[in-house]
């Protein structure tokens, strides 16, 4: 399934928040999003997923979602977004429940998921209990049980300690040759998007505009061992974001 | 290599201190600001109060008429239970708290979710809760009296309203600081609106619902001394206003302790509801 963002401008109030901003995610292709704090890269991801409305611009998908999927646009937060009161299989059930496909269907589904995220022996754990890391695993078994076409993921290793992410990067790429699924991957950490990202959109300071896209050849399976290659785009896309960065640094916050 | 140039390093730090003179240990500065458990320190000072208060009746230091002794207080009460009048009036107390507690914290949540749910609602219902939360329940008691006649009518129906106000507020409250993003979660896996209500903002403003009733059970219990003091043959209030008309102090106590029973007894009953519906918490 492709995702189409097309024009979208949006601003709170006074504030111009995005402004034209077009791009295309095509099929299992992850789009990164890289941008100085208060860009509106995060508003930008809740219109690209339907939880908010643009002033103007639209986003179309196209292409049939895969057979069985539940919930073709699936996000991942960056706060993981967990019931507290709920168990790590609860959390995930409450995205099937809804879907009613019977006690045995949405247990065999469950145990699917925690296999494929290795939280088979913690199902019975609550959030609290969990490292950061394991959190957002969670999240992504939750993701995953809805057999999602398109991922739209919010930060989701911004929360994690450095190391932490260095394992669910590693995580996600390998995820990612399993399932092939199309994402929008929104960060501020340019490791990050070098590693995961086939494109990455560089937006401008507020209000959000494209100021660069960076194709990047080299295959997510290689990147591990190409790094001196990826350091040099990292470096690239840095010299481009650096000025934006100083800028929005100077800025006075009055957008949440 | 790099390991001995690590270890070398360690060495010369821990030289440097050594070579150190007029080495002296950091003074501590932490520690305190925090509870230590003393397990039977609280019988202890409520046996010697009531030690020393049956010392002070015996040897007359206290007088009689101002407070009697624990043990006439205790004889009271004990009269109460052979006599089988305390199942009266605690049958008609407790009747009356639990009706009027649970009606009106049931009506109390059903309209707190209403106006933290429906924009229409709280424009609605908020100022006008607002205006007569501050309204202690008790002034309208004769109104209550004209409305539902003297008998468990009013009473209930005070205890109802004083119950009612705080349980709103709280529910307003706790929907409110349900976290926006695990609503936002819900909507985007497509819950139906029913569900992000039955699975996300009723479980998340539990917590405040619960410290609610709180404070509307001890309103309650306010509330219900004072309705039977009013006007009622039988109830705790009823009982004591009567032994003070008597100037019987012994039975006076014996009320108020059942009072203080009675509080202590729902406290742990709330008590005990948290840790079971928020165990998720701790």
């Amino acid at each position: 399934m492709q995702l189409n963002v097309k024009g979208i401008t949006h601003r709170y109030g006074t504030t111009n928040v995005l402004e034209d901003v077009s791009f295309a995610v095509g099929d299992g292709e992850i789009v990164c999003i890289v941008g100085p704090s208060g860009c509106g890269k995060s508003t930008l991801l809740r219109i690209a997923g339907g939880l908010e409305k643009p002033n103007a611009g639209k986003v179309m998908v196209a292409g049939a979602p895969p057979e069985g999927s539940l919930n073709p646009i699936t996000y991942i937060f960056q706060d993981f977004a967990l019931l507290p009161w709920r168990t790590v299989e609860g959390n995930v059930s409450l995205a099937l429940e809804d879907h009613r496909l019977g006690v045995e269907r949405q247990r065999a589904v469950i145990s699917d998921v925690l296999a494929r995220t290795n939280l088979s022996d913690f199902a019975r754990a609550y959030p609290r209990q969990l490292s950061g890391g394991m959190k957002q695993r969670v999240a992504i078994a939750r993701a995953l049980a809805v057999r999602p076409a398109i991922m739209l993921m919010d930060e989701p290793l911004s929360a994690l300690d450095s190391q932490t992410r260095e394992l669910l990067m590693d995580d996600l790429a390998a995820l990612w040759h399993r399932e092939r699924f199309s994402a929008c991957y929104v960060t501020h950490n340019l490791a990050e998007a070098v590693r995961l990202g086939h494109r990455v959109v560089v937006l401008s300071r507020r209000p959000g505009r494209i100021r660069e896209v960076v194709e990047i050849g080299i295959p997510l399976e290689e990147r591990p061992e190409r790094l001196a290659e990826l350091e040099s785009l990292q470096r690239r896309v840095w010299q481009v974001m650096r000025e934006e960065a100083r800028e929005a640094d100077r800025e006075i916050a009055d957008v949440a | 290599m790099s390991h001995d140039v690590i270890t070398k390093r360690a060495d010369a730090v821990v030289g440097q201190v050594q070579a150190g003179e007029g080495a002296r240990p950091v003074p501590f500065r932490g520690g305190g600001f925090t509870y230590r458990p003393l397990g039977p320190v609280a019988p202890v000072v409520f046996l010697l109060v009531v030690g020393l208060w049956e010392v002070g009746s015996r040897t007359g230091v206290i007088s009689p008429i101002a407070l009697p002794a624990p043990s006439e207080a205790v004889r009271a009460l004990v009269d109460l239970i052979v006599t089988g009048t305390l199942w009266q009036h605690l049958g008609a107390s407790l009747y009356r708290l639990s009706a009027g507690w649970a009606a009106g914290s049931l009506l109390g949540i059903a309209v707190g979710l209403a106006i933290g749910l429906f924009s229409l609602a709280r424009a609605g219902l908020m100022p006008l809760v607002s205006a007569l939360f501050p309204i202690p329940k008790i002034a309208l008691l004769p109104l209550f009296i004209v409305w539902f006649g003297i008998g468990e009518g009013s009473k209930v129906a005070t205890i109802l309203f004083g119950a009612f106000f705080p349980t709103v507020i709280a529910t307003v409250g706790g929907v409110d600081n349900v976290d926006r993003n695990l609503i936002r979660m819900g909507q985007s896996f497509g819950l139906s609106w029913l569900s992000i209500v039955r699975k996300i903002i009723v479980p998340g403003a539990m917590p405040s619902i619960l410290s609610g009733f709180r404070i509307s059970a001890s309103i309650a219990i306010v509330l219900l001394v004072a309705a039977e003091m009013i006007g009622a043959q039988y109830g705790i209030g009823a009982y004591i206003l009567t032994a003070g008309a008597l100037f019987a102090t012994d039975q006076l106590i014996a009320g108020v302790t059942l009072l203080s029973v009675l509080g202590l007894a729902i406290g742990w009953l709330i008590g005990r509801a948290e840790r079971i519906l928020l165990s998720w918490r701790s």
